[in-house]
């Protein structure tokens, strides 16, 4: 287990330092000044070569990767060009609200999932299993932000339940700030909740047609105590690899349902630096997000251990 | 039972009891209306108007949190501000300024000379990184003649001297403050600003001590809503109680049939215009520019890129002026005369050219109107569609473009015509001396004629295609008053905007 979890840090590292190096890289043959950007269509040239010279975009590129990385190293991520703050600053302010609005969707889409996929398999090929498939196939179908629209016009302005966006900061309160992510949240989760539902209900099936359960069934268990005891578990590897994955994509990727609600995430923090190219911030998130896919994929790796300890012994022979 | 079904059945507990807490809130959440709550398309990137060019810098801050020694108000008439009065010596040269007595900044330190010295100077040394330093090209030296009294020597008359001292770059700051104010503005207006969450909010509240006539709202929020689809549902839910300049077009009539809203359409400063490189072939045949103005219907234009919202222009010039010269037949639509001209030109077939368009729905959907007008004269054009950073390097920065669409937000622009470098490729003496004049003339008479001259020469000249001034699409509560008509200038002053119950 010791040499398994070594081998697995080393690569997470050589991950991060490749990853690194490619997402300098890119940022660096993206065409656009972020001083010109910043100063206008009327800038006096004077004025826009002073303030290329104070965000140091004249140094040459080598020097301009290694102060960076050094500084990153040291936990210092720069100072955004556009807003003048420290980066990590920023990436903090944001998080306060991906990371929570990511956990809040991962949760409603397992809690949403779970229950579906069980009935499902425990019906397998019955008219119910056939009815929720459907819908778990439309769940799928429907694009999210559309989804988050449809949500908006009846929660927000039709029956004005919720605000239409916006996120009013967790100093507003624990249950304000949960509130304005609801919408957000369950827009996020449904369609995640179609996919893992689907994917479960198949690995179950899967794992009801082993000998085991034949075996269980063999000794009196009913097909339902039988998913319950013995084939939930087994089923367990293919979904958290899908949950994982989810989380990488919920944390990264809600940036378009951040554009519907208004939020302040991460997402939209990214979407912005590219625009305005203020590409430290970039640069900076994108290694923030890159170092948590890695670690979410370590995390399921290790979970994969905790279900089924077999893998982390497989693992030595190869 | 097993271990993920206990998992599952605390879950659902937990989120339930969540839920229930939640409706809770929601059910005691009608909190009276105090403050007022703006929804502004962009975020300023940071918030100090004396070193940035965005419009939403001015669009926050402007009258608001920071004031200058003169202010441009809603009818675009310069008044006194922090100058309660000037005397300006015969020959124009020398301008002596009474400041408002009694003024305090934000952090409580006194507003006097010394602080109108280091504000023009710090946006005139090198280094300065000022977008607009031609404003203060003029001056020569500023002294402070005792605390209350400036006196600002110019190198020659410069009629516009008192506007440029209104804008925005032309705040006064302090000095102790000044190098923090991007993130954390301190300025003497009516407004303190309190907080700024990125990419959400920023929070103003009235300031109590303000030396002028005290804000009526007690407290002004911007909230930034870069998604039309997204401010729509803000103003319908009552997220926000308005926008001064409301970013889609086409949701306009909605509000306008919602008894709940004011829709205001006023003009702004924005040129919007079909630029063209006159420094390229074949765009620097006078002809073909002609041949181009004879071909675009402005009114299609309006209509298809801006719901009808817009007031077509024939120069690069505001039709709110007093000195805005009507020219939009000088090159009536006619598609025989366009092509007859660019036969004369050399070009009977027409030819092909590319467009690269900025990425607002103006520019888009004007740019596939236009390139659809310009192909009934043989004109076939490649629409290129770019980012902003892309569209400033290519287009604005290196002119490696043939024709672009892009409103000139600026007001009293005209002058861009006169640089030497600038991105159209236009060089022009006899437009160049009308500038030179237009600089250094005082007299509001001659000052207006040469305006004149100035709009009927780029227009003979055809620099560009001049579409429409943009318009300011303002939606808001019905109970909400004060909200400015027209935007003269890039920002707003929100001191007299209230709420009436």
């Amino acid at each position: 287990m010791t040499a398994w979890l070594a081998r697995r840090l080393l690569s997470l590292v050589l991950t991060l330092l490749a990853a690194s190096v490619v997402i300098f890289l890119m940022i660096e043959v993206f065409p656009g000044d972020p001083a010109a950007f910043m100063m206008g269509l009327n800038a006096d040239p004077a004025a826009l070569a002073s303030l290329q010279e104070q965000l140091g975009l004249n140094d040459p590129l080598l020097v301009r990767y290694f102060s960076w990385i050094g500084a990153l190293l040291q936990g210092d991520f720069g100072t955004s060009y556009t807003y003048r703050v420290p980066v990590g600053e920023l990436i903090t302010q944001r998080l306060a609200v991906s990371l929570p609005l990511a956990v809040f969707a991962l949760i409603l889409s397992i809690i949403i999932a779970f229950p579906v996929a069980i009935f499902a398999a425990s019906r397998a090929g019955k008219p119910g299993d056939t009815l929720i498939m459907g819908t778990t196939q439309i769940g799928i179908a429907i694009p999210n932000f559309w989804f988050a629209m449809l949500l908006v016009l009846l929660f927000s302005t039709t029956l004005r339940w919720f605000s239409a966006g916006g996120f009013p900061g967790w100093q507003a309160g624990f249950f304000p700030a949960l509130k304005a992510l609801i919408l957000p949240a369950l827009a996020l989760a449904v369609p995640q909740a179609a996919i893992l539902a689907r994917i479960m209900r198949a690995a179950l099936i899967e794992t009801l047609s082993e000998d085991y359960v034949r075996t269980a069934r063999a000794k009196g268990l009913s097909r339902g105590q039988v998913i319950w005891r013995h084939a939930l578990r087994n089923a367990m590897i293919p979904v958290l690899t899908i949950i994982g994955m989810q989380f990488s994509f919920l944390l990264a990727g809600s940036i378009i349902i951040e554009n519907v609600f208004f939020l302040p995430g991460l997402g939209r923090l990214v979407f912005q630096g590219i625009i305005q190219r203020d590409l430290i911030v970039v640069k900076s998130v994108v290694v923030v997000l890159v170092f948590a896919v890695v670690l979410i994929t370590f995390l399921v790796d290790l979970a994969y251990v905790l279900i089924d300890p077999r893998l982390s012994k497989r693992g030595k022979g190869t | 039972m097993p271990a993920p079904f206990l998992v599952a059945t605390l879950m659902i507990k937990t989120a339930a009891l969540i839920l229930s807490a939640l409706m809770l809130v929601a059910c005691g959440q009608s909190v009276p209306k105090t403050g007022i709550v703006l929804g502004m398309q962009l975020e300023p990137p940071g918030l100090d108007p004396t070193i940035g060019a965005a419009a939403a810098i001015d669009g926050v801050v402007y009258g608001n949190i920071f004031e200058g020694l003169t202010r441009i108000i809603d009818d675009g008439s310069v008044q006194p501000a922090l100058a309660a009065s000037w005397t300006i010596s015969p020959d124009g040269l020398v301008y002596v300024f009474t400041l408002q007595e009694g003024v305090r900044f934000h952090d409580g330190s006194r507003f006097d000379a010394d602080d109108v010295i280091f504000s023009l100077t710090r946006a005139t040394q090198p280094g300065s990184a000022n977008a607009q330093k031609a404003l203060f090209a003029p001056i020569k030296a500023v002294e402070v003649l005792d605390p209350l009294h400036v006196k600002v020597t110019l190198h020659h008359p410069a009629g516009d001297f008192l506007y440029n001292m209104g804008l925005g770059d032309a705040v006064i700051v302090d000095p102790q403050s000044a190098a923090n104010n991007i993130v954390h503005p301190i300025g003497t207006g009516p407004f303190t600003f309190v907080e700024w969450r990125k990419g959400y909010a920023i929070d103003l509240v009235r300031n109590d001590d303000y030396w002028g006539n005290p804000a009526k709202s007690p407290s002004i929020r911007f909230m930034f809503i870069a998604d039309p689809a997204a401010a729509y549902a803000a103003l319908l839910a009552g997220d926000v109680d308005g926008f001064a300049n409301y970013p889609a077009p086409e949701n306009l009539p909605a509000f306008e049939n919602d008894p709940r809203f004011d829709v205001v359409i006023g003009s702004t400063e924005g040129e919007t215009i079909l630029a063209i490189n006159n420094a390229k072939a074949p765009f620097d045949n006078l002809l073909v520019r002609r041949a181009i103005a004879h071909a675009i219907n402005r009114q299609d234009i309006i209509d298809g890129a801006m719901f009808g919202r817009g007031i077509p222009i024939g120069s690069h010039f505001s039709p709110g002026h007093s000195a805005y010269e009507d020219l939009t037949q000088f090159y009536p639509f006619d598609l025989d005369l366009a092509r007859a001209l660019l036969t004369e030109a050399g070009y009977p077939e027409g030819f092909s050219a590319s467009l690269k368009l900025p990425p607002p729905s103006y520019a888009r959907r004007g740019g596939e109107i236009i390139a659809a007008q310009l192909a009934k004269i043989g004109i076939r054009l490649t629409i290129e569609n770019m980012e902003w950073a892309q569209w400033l390097d290519q287009v604005f920065t290196n002119k490696d473009y043939d024709l672009s669409i892009v409103s000139h937000s600026e007001p009293m622009d005209i002058g861009i015509y006169a640089r030497p470098d600038y991105y159209f490729g236009y060089q022009s003496a006899t437009f160049n001396a009308i500038i030179d004049a237009l600089t250094v003339s005082n007299d509001p008479a001659t000052r207006d004629a040469l305006l004149r001259d100035a709009q009927r020469q780029i227009t003979t000249d055809s620099v560009n295609g001049f579409l429409f001034q943009f318009a300011k699409m303002g939606v808001w509560d019905k109970r909400l008053k004060g909200m400015w008509r027209n935007a003269p200038i890039q920002g707003e002053n929100l001191s007299g905007v209230y709420f009436e119950n």
